[in-house]
């Protein structure tokens, strides 16, 4: 292994640096934070902003948060030298760190936004289904009505101004969530690659990007497995939101690149260097050209030519697919792409992922893996289609 | 029985109540710190010179330090290292720089003497930032800045999340394999406390590397800042770095 490292290097680098710090574990976590960010912007769309037309997605959007949100932690904890102290974190926070308000934000989000958001829109279905229920599957529909189990007219009425209310904090929430995971790297000015001041931005409408993508691909597969016929104007506005916030998302970086390329600072040929020959494939090409370009080109078609309805699903699923790749490589290249080079910008090394280790190949799948399980479960037990056909109406 | 939310939030703010004490008495269980008994931190506000001039990159100080620190043997740990620039025609900002097994087996031959280039050793180690950046994101305060100007770390409390490694610009960070935790210089804090120089300054043959008390005023160190041109590292990054450097070549980075 000693042998190996070293060989990967190329030019100078300091000795503590030969030995990356964050594996594929740290990649999932902005990529699966920023999933669960963007489902929810989705879902609050028709909640907030009334657009009616993307209502059959609003449960699946949201229960999709819920599964990633539960996951994001985990290739976290995986990665820590000390998991069993993680606790800390939150005993004793240290005030001055970006990355300990962690907990708290995903905390916040998690018990004050997302599960009570979920339980107000399921609750009258809860109640009703822990009435009906037995076993216990039953007793599961009890503790999770909370013991709570009014659901009068007025009683449902209030349930629905509150939601909207957590719905409304939600939002912002949603962007501290994400927002906060690129101050995380935006923030270390040690590290030019990673230190600018909108990566917080970028990392926030790439994170709607790769969310709603995420829920336009998660309703046609569902719509797929249980036989329903897509509801084409709800995929079709999705698709258009997709289109809008990549647009937003893709200015924003390319924005940055200018800056940099333009400005050339000490760090720039260093940088420049390696996004032509390391991050070549993962940067260029995965994340610009095939994960940016082109689904923004099959989007922006859809939009400017008619198309038939089996075309445009095509098309969804392509670009949609396309984005969720071109999404994940950004994170790529941010998390890994940021250790590649010496910050002495005097050299370069190489990330050779392992397999079947505590940070290889195999626990990133499973975790990617992971949030579909739980998800699949989720929809086992509060179905999200249950007032479809009221909706399509 | 029909529960209302009235009776819900009640109930939830009973468990709070009972769960708050219990999350204080844990946080009190561990805090604790150890306290040298005849040391005085406020008398004292440590740094350290390097005198590039003086330095032959025998690799003393990187053995001092490894024996004396349990710093792992492998090529990649290194609480103090020593690089070698090699720079063609004397100025450059792409200076070749090397440094096999960080200094610590010396520096083999490669420059001719008389070539048309200069080179020269730059001894690195942790520079004990008054702001520094390392200590700034630990999450849970597993590092920290003593009142006597050492960046020290909690290895029974740190996390192992290497955030402070990301954020150091000097790469003076690694993850101990044993422990999981991080280390880096502590500048002996174990030796200067009981009134000893740090292993790689007794190491230094020629007294390129000096441990310094700027709050003791007759340290010769005030002398010496008044009568050479100093350079810290990358001074860009504003970390206050306390490691002065005499004759500091610019291509340094």
């Amino acid at each position: 292994m000693q042998e190996s490292l070293l060989q990967a290097v190329q030019g100078y680098m300091y000795p503590n640096e030969i030995e990356l710090q964050w594996s594929i574990l740290i990649v999932l976590y902005p990529f699966t934070t920023g999933l669960v960010a963007g489902a929810f912007i989705l879902a609050s769309l028709e909640r907030v902003f009334n657009v009616q037309a993307v209502k059959p997605t609003y449960r699946l959007a949201l229960l999709t948060a819920l599964a990633f949100l539960l996951v994001a932690p985990l290739p976290l904890q995986l990665h820590l030298g000390h998991p069993e102290r993680s606790l800390e974190m939150y005993l004793t926070p240290h005030t001055t760190s970006a990355m300990a308000m962690f907990g708290f934000i995903y905390l916040w989000y998690l018990m004050a936004v997302l599960l009570v958001e979920i339980w107000l829109d399921y609750r009258k279905e809860i109640v009703l289904l822990s009435r009906s229920t037995t076993g216990w599957i039953g007793k599961i529909y009890k503790v999770l009505t909370l013991g709570v189990d009014n659901i009068s007219e007025g009683s449902l009425k209030v349930d629905d101004r509150v939601g909207r209310f957590i719905t409304i904090i939600g939002i912002p929430s949603a962007f501290l969530l994400h927002g906060y995971v690129g101050f995380i790297f935006g923030s270390i000015k040690a590290n030019p690659w990673w230190s600018t001041p909108v990566m917080p931005i970028v990392f926030l409408f790439s994170a709607i990007v790769s969310g709603i993508a995420l829920v336009l691909l998660m309703y046609m597969a569902t719509c797929f497995l249980k036989g329903i016929e897509i509801d084409m104007p709800c995929v079709d506005t999705i698709a258009r939101y997709l289109l809008y916030a990549f647009l937003i998302d893709f200015s924003i970086e390319l924005m940055d690149l200018i800056h940099r390329i333009y400005e050339a600072d000490e760090s720039f040929q260093s940088l420049d260097f390696m996004v032509h020959t390391r991050l070549y494939t993962s940067q260029i090409l995965i994340q610009i050209v095939f994960g940016t370009i082109v689904p923004i080109g099959f989007l922006a078609f859809t939009q400017l030519v008619k198309l038939s309805e089996g075309a445009r699903k095509g098309i969804y699923v392509l670009a949609g697919t396309l984005t969720l790749i071109g999404i994940f490589a950004m994170r790529w290249n941010v998390v890994i792409g940021g250790q590649l080079f010496s910050k002495s910008f005097l050299g370069y090394t190489t990330y050779k992922m392992a397999f079947a280790t505590k940070e290889g190949l195999l626990p990133a799948i499973v975790l990617l893996l992971l949030p579909f399980v739980i998800l699949w479960g989720l929809v086992k037990l509060l179905p999200p289609w249950h007032e479809e056909p009221a909706a399509n109406a | 029985m029909t529960i209302g939310r009235r009776e819900f939030l009640i109930g939830a703010g009973k468990l709070l109540i009972v769960t708050a004490p219990a999350a204080a008495y844990l946080e009190a269980m561990a805090a604790g710190t150890e306290i040298e008994p005849a040391y005085k931190m406020a008398d004292h506000y440590w740094g350290m010179i390097v005198d590039i001039e003086k330095c032959i990159g025998c690799g003393n100080c990187v053995r001092a330090d490894k024996a004396e620190n349990g710093v792992p043997m492998e090529p990649f740990y290194f609480r103090t290292w020593v690089e070698r620039y090699h720079i063609e025609g004397g100025w450059s900002e792409h200076p070749e720089v090397d440094s096999p097994n960080g200094g610590y087996d010396g520096f083999p031959e490669k420059y001719a003497v008389g070539d048309a280039g200069k080179s020269f050793f730059v001894p690195k180690l942790c520079n004990q930032c008054a702001h520094s950046p390392c200590t700034q994101v630990c999450p849970v305060g597993a590092t920290f800045e003593t009142p006597d100007g050492a960046v020290l770390v909690d290895k029974t409390y740190c996390l192992g999340c290497r955030y402070c490694v990301q954020a150091c610009p000097y790469g003076c960070r690694y993850i101990h394999p044993q422990t999981n935790t991080v280390d880096k210089c502590n500048l002996c804090y174990h030796r200067i406390t009981k009134g000893l120089t740090t292993a790689c300054c007794e190491a230094c043959p020629t007294g390129a590397r000096q441990l310094v008390d700027l709050k003791n005023p007759k340290d010769p160190v005030h002398e010496y800042l008044r009568t050479h041109k100093i350079q810290v590292l990358k001074p860009q990054m504003a970390t206050g770095a306390k490691v002065y450097y005499n004759g500091l070549d610019g291509s340094v980075r």
